[in-house]
């Protein structure tokens, strides 16, 4: 029984990460119907984004939840900034273009982060400074279950994060006209919408979510290297299929349904699959249910 | 004057078919010629660049294969290393089992045939299986739409790998060693020439015609009554064959096989390759996989001054920027002779030029 509730909040913090870097996949595509491979090295953008401003500004000489604050929106703002380049420079050019050759330079964008990465970071894992919260002494056990206190401090940030993207998206100009150009994008620039603005925000507001779910993640599992977006962003994005992608309610949804199967997986089963089981449900609910859990279907027009 | 046209069309006609005929004859005869150069090539140029005239052949094999799902079929692969796996690991399991059989051995010694014709027999049972494994994988997954269609090939490579890395038959993470030396010049230009030959004719039939209709406009394309699915998947196990053929001999030349070989980044290098020759040019993805195969060993000194894999920087960048501003590669969907004086052309090829895609 303790290990089951173990289990349970591990993925319930892994599925936070998950989520966070999920809502940025499901904006991005429901704007451009872009699949943008580069989310996930957003997240890893993020993640030393928040190393190095811990660094600089020496917030680990002041723990506390102020300095973790400002270290994550540091991140968010490092990540947003990262979002509006690659949107910028990369993707903006082709919006008239076949769909593959987005596709392409997507996966030529995120590859190219990673090795980058690699050259400026340097390519051996670094360690995050998890000194930025003094939480010695408040871990919490009980028999077996063991709750760190990271784990819910990530998972309380998440949680927030969410709620504060779903304010901006429901009850926001910014967020109505985002609805209106992922509807439709000509209708909306007939309606005095700026399109190309909007999903320049839309970027920027997805890769900011990223860019904090990579200072979780810091604090959580505190070792940080360059390609290590590369998983957490694929997955994340079969949680965006899994929840129907476009919907952002979905996102959350399929990002905590992926870590549960992921920790269950690994807790009670078969360890070495972790990698393939999100490959496995993509597969499986594309075959059987390709508008995801929420997604509704649409008809693909000529 | 229009009745002196229509004839001379039909001379054209004749002519053209009696081409194709000594066509084959020509590929057949370059086929056996890689076979009977082998040994001089093989004593006649250094080893280091030996080794990587067989990488260039095997590279052509993987990016002339997935031309024909990325180029020509339009659907967007990046899992084509799976294939490669599997072929490899089959074709490799199959040879040393067979060297390791003494009832095969016996049979050899018997029948006089030469011991490397287990080469051949693990070739094509690796390249069975990756077809199947192709096959597989097409069926469900292409249904779906570019982009879904790109993560689930890019899901089933991983899959494939963490699959290879849990079967302690083929020696799990640590990888599969010991596998006899077999491939060859003679090996590798066949297989070459076979894998251009047969992508070659595929694409000019009327199965060929199929696969550049599902390119140009799917729905258009299945109101004529073009079974879209079915060509998916032909043209997805034929490449996924022709790639496993490529594992193959890449196993029987590295001698050793990792999962970690078949990882994302080495379907992304073969991705590059048809991209950077034109998606939809036999000749262009042969240029680019020469190309890119000799830049990798001219990077390898550049790669020991960073210790970083400098080649994976390049190779995204020359891929952005070939999207943002020659988004039809180095070809486009034109081969090599089409470059010829129209003259040459007309010599050569006959009445061949009424050939897909376009120009």
């Amino acid at each position: 029984m303790d290990q089951f509730l173990q289990h349970i909040i591990n993925a319930l913090s892994l599925g936070s990460i998950y989520a966070l870097i999920a809502l940025g996949y499901t904006m991005v595509f429901g704007v451009l119907q872009l699949i943008n491979f580069a989310h996930g090295e957003i997240y890893m953008l993020g993640a030393f984004a928040g190393m190095y401003a811990i660094r600089w500004l020496r917030l680990e000489e002041h723990p506390g939840i102020g300095s973790l604050l400002i270290a994550l929106l540091a991140a968010m703002a490092a990540s947003a900034a990262a979002g509006f380049v690659i949107e910028r420079l990369a993707y903006r050019p082709l919006r008239k273009s076949p769909r593959i050759n987005l596709l392409i330079t997507a996966v030529g964008v995120s590859l190219f982060l990673q090795y980058t990465g690699q050259l400026v970071f340097g390519s051996d894992p670094q360690f995050f400074p998890t000194g930025i919260l003094e939480l010695e002494g408040y871990n919490w056990s009980y028999g077996d279950l063991v709750i760190e206190p990271m784990q819910i401090v990530a998972l309380v940030l998440a949680i927030i994060l969410m709620v504060v993207l779903q304010y901006i998206i429901f009850k926001t100009r910014l967020g109505r006209a985002m609805r209106a150009v992922s509807f439709n994008h000509d209708l909306a620039s007939l309606m005095g919408i700026p399109t190309n603005r909007i999903i320049s925000a839309t970027f920027m507001l997805g890769s900011a979510l990223a860019g904090a779910a990579g200072v979780l993640v810091g604090l959580i599992y505190p070792k940080i290297e360059p390609l290590m977006g590369t998983m957490p962003g694929l997955k994340a994005f079969v949680a965006a299929v899994l929840g129907g992608i476009g919907n952002v309610t979905g996102a959350v949804l399929g990002a905590f349904t992926l870590g549960m199967a992921e920790e269950f997986l690994v807790g009670y089963w078969v360890p070495t699959y972790r990698d393939a089981l999100a490959f496995g449900i993509l597969i499986l609910i594309l075959l059987f249910k390709p508008s995801g859990l929420l997604g509704v279907h649409r008809a693909e027009k000529v | 004057m229009e009745v002196v046209r229509s004839q001379t069309q039909v001379v054209n006609r004749k002519f053209s078919l009696n081409i194709s005929a000594l066509q084959t004859l020509v590929w057949a005869l370059v086929l056996i010629a890689a076979f009977v150069v082998s040994p001089w090539v093989e004593q006649g140029i250094n080893p280091y660049w030996f080794s990587i005239l067989i990488y260039c052949g095997i590279n052509i094999i993987l990016a002339v294969s997935l031309n024909l799902v990325n180029g020509f079929t339009g659907q967007f692969s990046i899992g084509h290393a799976g294939f490669m796996a599997v072929g490899a690991y089959v074709a490799a399991v199959i040879t040393m089992g067979l060297s390791a059989n003494p009832a095969w051995n016996s049979w050899v010694a018997a029948t006089g045939i030469p011991a490397d014709a287990v080469l051949p027999i693990g070739l094509f049972l690796g390249g069975v299986a990756a077809a199947g494994a192709g096959y597989m994988v097409g069926m469900p997954s292409l249904r779906l739409r570019g982009d879904y269609l790109a993560i689930v090939t890019l899901g089933f490579g991983e899959i494939i790998r963490v699959v290879m890395m849990n079967t302690e038959a083929v020696g799990g993470a640590s990888g599969l060693n010991n596998i006899p030396h077999l491939s060859n010049f003679g090996w590798v230009y066949s297989a070459v020439v076979l894998t251009i030959f047969c992508v070659w004719r595929m694409v000019h039939s009327s199965h060929g015609r199929t696969l550049l209709a599902v390119r140009e406009d799917e729905i258009a394309g299945e109101a004529m009554g073009v079974n879209t699915t079915q060509a998916k998947v032909r043209a997805f196990a034929m490449g996924a064959f022709f790639a496993g053929i490529a594992g193959g001999l890449y196993a029987h030349q590295l001698q050793i096989l990792t999962p970690q070989t078949f990882d994302f980044n080495k379907s992304f290098e073969i991705v590059i390759m048809v991209v950077l020759g034109g998606m939809g040019s036999i000749s262009g993805s042969v240029v680019a996989a020469v190309l890119l195969t000799v830049m990798r060993e001219a990077l390898r000194v550049i790669q020991t001054w960073y210790d970083v894999d400098l080649r994976m920087v390049i190779y995204s960048l020359v891929l952005i920027i070939l999207m943002l501003t020659r988004p039809n590669g180095l070809f486009g969907t034109r081969e090599i002779l089409d470059f010829l004086p129209a003259s040459w052309r007309r010599k050569l090829a006959g009445g061949a030029e009424a050939r897909g895609g376009g120009k």
